[in-house]
């Protein structure tokens, strides 16, 4: 049996130890996916494990407590953008997919490309300074994200918004016109 | 009476760990493994009955028996049903991609399962009292469309190619009137947790103040569940039987549990969303919260079944037309009319 401090630092211990851990497999299974997404040689598969990369970050978004960006990450990126991957693959004509992710012999040029990329990456994240922020997370996180979406972000928020009606609007034109066609005969194909 | 039984439950088992100096994280995964468990109990329990439910309605509406052999009145045939899928052999194509293959028909039941973690039951008795559960709800079940795909296109078959694209497309048609339908309610609410969504509806409920948005939603919900006349997915008189077309034994019992637990998620977020969720009707609290819950589930349930026996099947471009036409401009509408109704009532003083 255990005292009441005791226990309380044991908890403590446990969730340190439980949020590194967790850390450091949801980034293995982000790399790993992602590695996998690039090496292989059919399209579809790459397409499964891209979703289970954009999993693994809605993932590191919960070890943040941002529960409301990890359920956008999961509802955008693996339910939508893999989603319009699939239907670009299904109006491929192709017979065999075994080989539809293909490489090309241009590794210099890419190692290159990849070599800076890194170094960029690698100065910038040394020379930034992180602010590490001890404020405690807010219950409600979705408030206080549309506050800011609606004040101080609010032009953005609003082009954003705009663009997505335009395209809505846009599919719904699209859908409609085909009918049109039809009806007059005129490049009713 | 036994308005806290399943609370009760889950005290004594905290207590029962706390008695015995298990650490807090400890006990608080041994209560989450509990709840999960209990869901998974109740998902099987309930499909059983579902599928039961489902051939004793179709046949009282074709004017048949059913079901009357196994157990009193037929009652345990699906039992028998599920023993025999799960002593079937599992046979794999020699056209099929394997792994996506095999992998379809573990994971399809995930999205469902996951959904129900957020779900109140009952006053208090959600497994996780979630501040953005509706919209935790919808990124969890738009999983299940690329788990339906990975089966259709693993399958190496062009039946369930055909199915699988039409599941992609019908799924992502209906996905957008689906949400854009809640949006209404989560408009009036303000908010996204599903037990102050239940409780905003204690003078009304959303049914009568969202009628267009609750039909939206019913409709595209049937279409999301794949049923009837909805269900050109599996269209068994034009492509087999779409996605599961090479599915056998307990692979093709993965996807029927999985369409059930659709079922069964839809229902309940009707329940959540218009229907009142755990509150009694005319202030009848005699019984439990829980009970108004399953009552107005099944409510949902039966209407499902009902529409199922009743329609035929639509066509492919009618579906899409449908959907994209007539179902996504209403929803626009309602949300814009509500927006305004919103404060025509704050301005009048309601």
């Amino acid at each position: 049996m255990i005292d009441l401090i005791g226990r309380e630092v044991v908890d403590v211990f446990l969730s340190n130890f439980w949020s590194i851990g967790a850390f450091y497999t949801l980034a293995l299974v982000i790399v790993a996916s992602g590695i996998l997404v690039v090496l292989m040689k059919n399209i579809v598969h790459s397409v499964l494990w891209l979703a289970v990369c954009f999993i693994g970050m809605a993932g590191l978004f919960l070890t943040l407590d941002a529960d409301f960006l990890a359920a956008v990450q999961v509802l955008v990126y693996a339910g939508a953008v893999c989603i319009m991957v699939v239907l670009g693959i299904m109006v491929i004509r192709r017979a065999d997919m075994k080989f539809s992710n293909p490489f090309n012999t241009q590794v210099y040029a890419a190692a290159g490309v990849v070599a800076l990329v890194l170094a960029v990456c690698t100065f910038l994240a040394v020379k930034t300074e992180w602010m590490v922020s001890r404020a405690r997370v807010p219950e409600n996180t979705v408030e206080p994200i549309a506050t800011l979406l609606l004040s101080k972000y609010v032009v953005p928020f609003e082009v954003a918004a705009v663009l997505l009606l335009v395209a809505l609007i846009g599919a719904l034109l699209i859908a409609r016109e085909v009918k049109t066609d039809a009806n007059t005969g005129s490049q009713a194909d | 009476m036994g308005e806290n039984i399943f609370l009760n439950i889950a005290s004594w088992i905290r207590g029962l760990l706390d008695s015995i100096g298990v650490p807090l994280l400890a006990s608080d995964i041994i209560m989450m493994i509990v709840k999960a468990s209990a869901i998974i109990v109740f998902i099987s329990l309930n499909v059983i009955w579902l599928v039961l439910m489902e051939r004793k309605i179709s046949a009282y509406i074709q004017c048949r028996i059913g079901p009357n052999r196994v157990g009193p009145k037929g009652t345990l045939q699906t039992v028998a049903d599920v023993i025999k899928l799960m002593t079937k052999e599992f046979l794999i194509p020699r056209s099929a991609d394997k792994v996506i293959y095999l992998l379809a028909p573990l994971v399809v039941f995930a999205p469902p399962t996951l959904a129900f973690a957020v779900v109140p039951w009952g006053d208090g008795m959600a497994a996780i009292d979630m501040g953005i559960g509706v919209f935790y709800l919808i990124a969890v079940t738009s999983l299940s469309t690329i788990i339906f795909w990975m089966g259709a296109w693993g399958s190496g078959n062009k039946y369930s190619l055909v199915g699988g694209m039409r599941v992609v497309a019908q799924m992502v048609s209906y996905e957008l009137p689906l949400v854009l339908a809640l949006l209404g309610v989560i408009m009036i609410t303000g908010t996204l947790n599903m037990s102050e969504i239940v409780e905003a509806q204690k003078n009304v409920w959303f049914i009568f103040t969202q009628p267009l948005a609750f039909l939206i939603y019913f409709i595209a919900g049937v279409s999301e569940a794949n049923r009837t006349p909805f269900d050109l997915v599996e269209a068994e008189s034009e492509i087999i039987a779409g996605p599961y077309t090479e599915y056998s034994g307990m692979g093709y019992a993965m996807f029927m549990l999985t369409e059930y637990a659709s079922v069964l998620v839809i229902s309940i977020m009707c329940t959540i969303m218009f229907l009142g969720g755990w509150l009694a009707p005319f202030g009848w609290t005699f019984l439990p919260s829980w009970f108004w819950f399953f009552l107005k589930v099944y409510v949902m349930i039966f209407l499902f079944m009902w529409i199922r026996w009743t329609y035929p099947r639509i066509r492919v471009d009618q579906l899409m037309g449908f959907g994209w036409k007539v179902l996504v401009p209403l929803s626009l509408a309602n949300i814009f009319v509500t927006g305004i109704g919103m404060y025509v009532y704050r301005s009048i003083g309601w």
